[in-house]
């Protein structure tokens, strides 16, 4: 026999046919509801925002791969396509199409090649880039077009107020939840996505049907977005208790505006979170918190990217405290001698 | 509710394609090479010349030291060479090559002892007996089992458990052996049982192998000393740590052995060897070896003798198929990769797998996505992603403070990486050089 051909390596020496790219196109298929629903509620809009934002995400990524890092070139690997739908997710379908190619260049350059690529980056790519927009644009990244009215229409929509929005100016005028409440969707309008708001964060139902897919294919665990809205939904509800006239019940704050987007496809971004069970929880339970403060007391109505972003910041120091159990605790008797 | 361990464990492809298949007596080969390291630890000392007629069972090779053990002939025939020749660990070692004598009848006599239930020897004789016969785990660690049955008296020892998980894919001897020797490892339980005065024995067997736990809850119904466990099929279980967290909820302590926490494991096969050594005078000189692999003609389980070429099972299971891209010695899992056939069966064969270019080659390796699958999946808690850059940067000492000397090498990690890193490869560069670090501070 020729023995030529024969190859000698260390164990092991099979390997699971589970790979970085199929993963990533698991998350690219459970965001496709919520991306049929947004279409349906805002129309063409929906679609050229999420397209410009994937085209340019994969055009700035090949770009700096090749001309600035000289690298090999992955945008094939789904990463960057899956930061072009959050990024377009994130934003009010009737935004000018070159912000959204501002918000692509920050997210792909800055969150994202600037750190060393895939892998690398510190805080989830998608909401660098939107977070830099709202800071940037704030008037037009708070103008969404009324739900369904004119989803034929691109450019002259109205605008309308997030469920979110209302609360907030109208607590802020003086008004109670009872004043409120004729203004606000109802849940189930809300639960379907018939509300205004940034184009994928509109139908819970779509987006936990793509969360439950991504546990189904166990692609994310339920610690995070488990705890995350657990703790959004005890926090908000403890105030609820205390005073109903000035905050909203906790159901209404898992349903509108970013929490289960976050919650499913935004903080469990594997990249930038925890690498343990333990740590998982640490991460879910402080974007709960920051997300509520800043829903509840802070000047924005809403919070979920930023306590993401915050939360990311702490990913290192929680992977290096929140370790897995050892197996086997040692001998105090051995260690002394 | 199956028992199985707690921390972490993967659910490779079983491909157990020989469980039918019972054991085959290989033909004698006409000349076996035998090593004289095959067991961990000190290699043994030969003590035969060149020319030398030798008889099946005499020692040909004595231990080295505490932790080494006797080698036997496992032929009757003539000394040709004592050479270096490279073993199934990829290096040159120190060889018996013994030329079979064809007119020795003895090479050829078919023995079949009978089932032989009553113990005779004494607790010290017993355990002489399984240093002097060359007993070593036959699991597959080649451990010396005189060593771990020689127990410090301030540790008490309660349960014996029986290893039969064969945890790794396409491994089918040990399945195999407790199908047809199940009566003899009973007897094999009893004799360790009485040497050690042992209350307890627990036989732990992996549900893929319905037939074998059948098998021995039908023995031993009227045993109350000894029971048998179903395990969760999920690789590594044939672990001995893992094993015993499985059966007891017990962790050995990670600077610790199973003595620490009461409890000594022995394999299936280890405890058929002890069997046939202490009720039949029979040295440890052969060995079941399941030779398998998806593109092989008949693979098949056989008897074999210690020192046999690969390339005469290889010829047995009709021949290498074309396309071959690795020959491992053992299991995919932990198995060593070969680099051809020449190389001898020794007592830590317990497979040849053969495998083609689809499951063979690597891929490309990618960057780190930290998903995290490899902490979820470490049987030890570990970070393998963390050991590994550690590794990689030569941050030894950090990489010891990690526990990176925990790492039982299992390959869990690299399995399940979806980026294919080389985690393990990392690791065991970290533990060597953390080792020879160590050697220098002290």
């Amino acid at each position: 026999m020729s023995t030529s051909s024969i190859i000698v390596s260390a164990s092991p020496h099979i390997h699971a046919d589970r790979t970085s790219k199929k993963i990533m196109y698991d998350v690219v298929i459970a965001l496709i509801p919520a991306f049929l629903i947004s279409i349906y509620i805002f129309g063409f809009g929906a679609l050229i925002v999420t397209s410009v934002a994937i085209i340019s995400c994969l055009l700035f990524e090949y770009l700096i791969q090749k001309y600035l890092l000289k690298t090999t070139i992955s945008i094939g690997d789904g990463s960057a396509l899956i930061t072009g739908i959050l990024l377009a997710f994130n934003l009010p379908s009737n935004l000018p199409l070159w912000m959204v190619i501002v918000g692509s260049l920050v997210a792909i350059g800055i969150a994202k090649m600037s750190f060393g690529g895939l892998g690398f980056n510190i805080f989830n790519p998608a909401l660098v880039g939107r977070v830099f927009l709202l800071i940037s644009f704030p008037v037009q990244m708070t103008s969404w077009p009324t739900v369904l009215e004119n989803n034929t229409v691109f450019a002259d929509a109205v605008t309308g107020a997030t469920p979110l929005g209302i609360i907030k100016d109208g607590l802020m005028m003086g008004e109670t939840m009872t004043d409120l409440s004729s203004k606000l969707p109802s849940q189930m309008e809300m639960f379907l996505g018939m509300t205004g708001g940034s184009l994928g964060e509109m139908s819970a139902l779509a987006l936990i049907l793509g969360g439950l897919y991504l546990l189904i294919r166990k692609v994310i665990s339920w610690h995070i977005p488990v705890t995350m809205l657990g703790t959004m939904a005890a926090m908000t509800g403890i105030f609820w208790l205390i005073n109903p006239e000035q905050y909203v019940n906790p159901l209404f704050h898992i349903l509108t505006g970013g929490a289960i987007l976050g919650a499913f496809f935004m903080a469990t971004d594997l990249v930038t979170s925890p690498m343990t069970k333990k740590g998982m929880v640490v991460f879910a339970v402080g974007i709960g918190v920051i997300t509520v403060v800043i829903r509840l007391f802070g000047a924005y109505p809403e919070g979920v990217s930023f306590a993401i972003l915050i939360m990311n910041a702490f990913v290192p120091l929680i992977n290096s405290n929140f370790k897995p159990r050892r197996f086997g605790a040692p001998i105090k008797s051995k260690i002394i001698k | 509710m199956l028992k199985t361990f707690q921390l972490g464990g993967i659910h490779p492809p079983e491909n157990k394609l020989t469980a039918e298949k019972s054991i085959q007596k290989m033909a004698i080969p006409k000349v076996v090479y035998v090593p004289i390291a095959q067991n961990i630890g000190i290699p043994s000392e030969i003590i035969v010349a060149v020319k030398d007629t030798v008889e099946i069972g005499q020692l040909i090779a004595k231990s080295g030291g505490f932790v080494s053990s006797n080698i036997h002939s496992p032929v009757a025939g003539i000394v040709t060479k004592l050479d270096k020749i490279v073993d199934t660990s990829g290096y040159k070692k120190q060889c018996i090559v013994i030329r079979t004598d064809e007119k020795n009848l003895s090479n050829f006599e078919k023995i079949i002892y009978p089932l032989k239930t009553n113990i005779e020897l004494s607790s010290t004789e017993i355990l002489q007996r399984i240093a002097d016969f060359g007993i070593v785990g036959l699991g597959g660690a080649t451990f010396p089992s005189h060593v771990k049955l020689h127990i410090n008296p301030d540790k008490k020892i309660e349960y014996l458990i029986i290893n039969g998980v064969e945890c790794e894919p396409y491994l089918t001897a040990d399945h195999r052996l407790m199908l047809e020797k199940s009566a003899e490892i009973i007897v094999g339980i009893k004799i360790l049982m009485s040497a050690l005065q042992l209350k307890k024995a627990i036989i732990g067997i992996e549900n893929n192998k319905k037939d074998a736990i059948a098998l021995f809850k039908n023995l031993t119904q009227n045993e109350s000393k000894i029971q048998v466990a179903s395990l969760k099929v999920k690789y590594p279980q044939g672990s001995e740590k893992q094993l015993i967290s499985a059966l007891l909820k017990r962790e050995v302590p990670k600077n610790g052995l199973p003595p620490d926490i009461g409890v000594i494991v022995h394999n299936v096969g280890t405890i058929f060897a002890i069997y046939e050594a202490v009720q039949h005078n029979k040295p440890l000189t052969e060995r079941v070896v399941t030779v398998t692999g998806k593109n092989l003609k008949n693979p098949a389980n056989f008897w074999v003798k210690i020192g046999t070429p690969i390339s005469d099972l290889i010829k047995e299971v009709g021949g290498l198929p074309e396309g071959t891209r690795k020959i491992i010695n053992g299991g995919p899992m932990m198995g060593k990769a070969i680099k051809n056939t020449d190389v001898p069966i020794t007592k830590g064969t317990s497979g040849i797998l053969v495998i083609a270019e689809e499951e063979a080659s690597r891929k490309k390796t990618e960057n780190c996505i930290r998903c995290g699958e490899c902490v979820f999946v470490c049987p030890m808690g570990l970070e393998p992603h963390l050991l590994m850059s550690l590794a990689e940067r030569g941050l030894f000492e950090r990489a010891l403070a990690e526990d990176v000397n925990s790492c039982i090498q299992c390959g869990s990690c690299s399995y399940v990486c979806p980026s294919n890193r080389p985690l393990l490869d990392y690791i065991r560069f970290g533990k060597n050089s953390v080792k020879n670090l160590t050697l220098i501070q002290n």
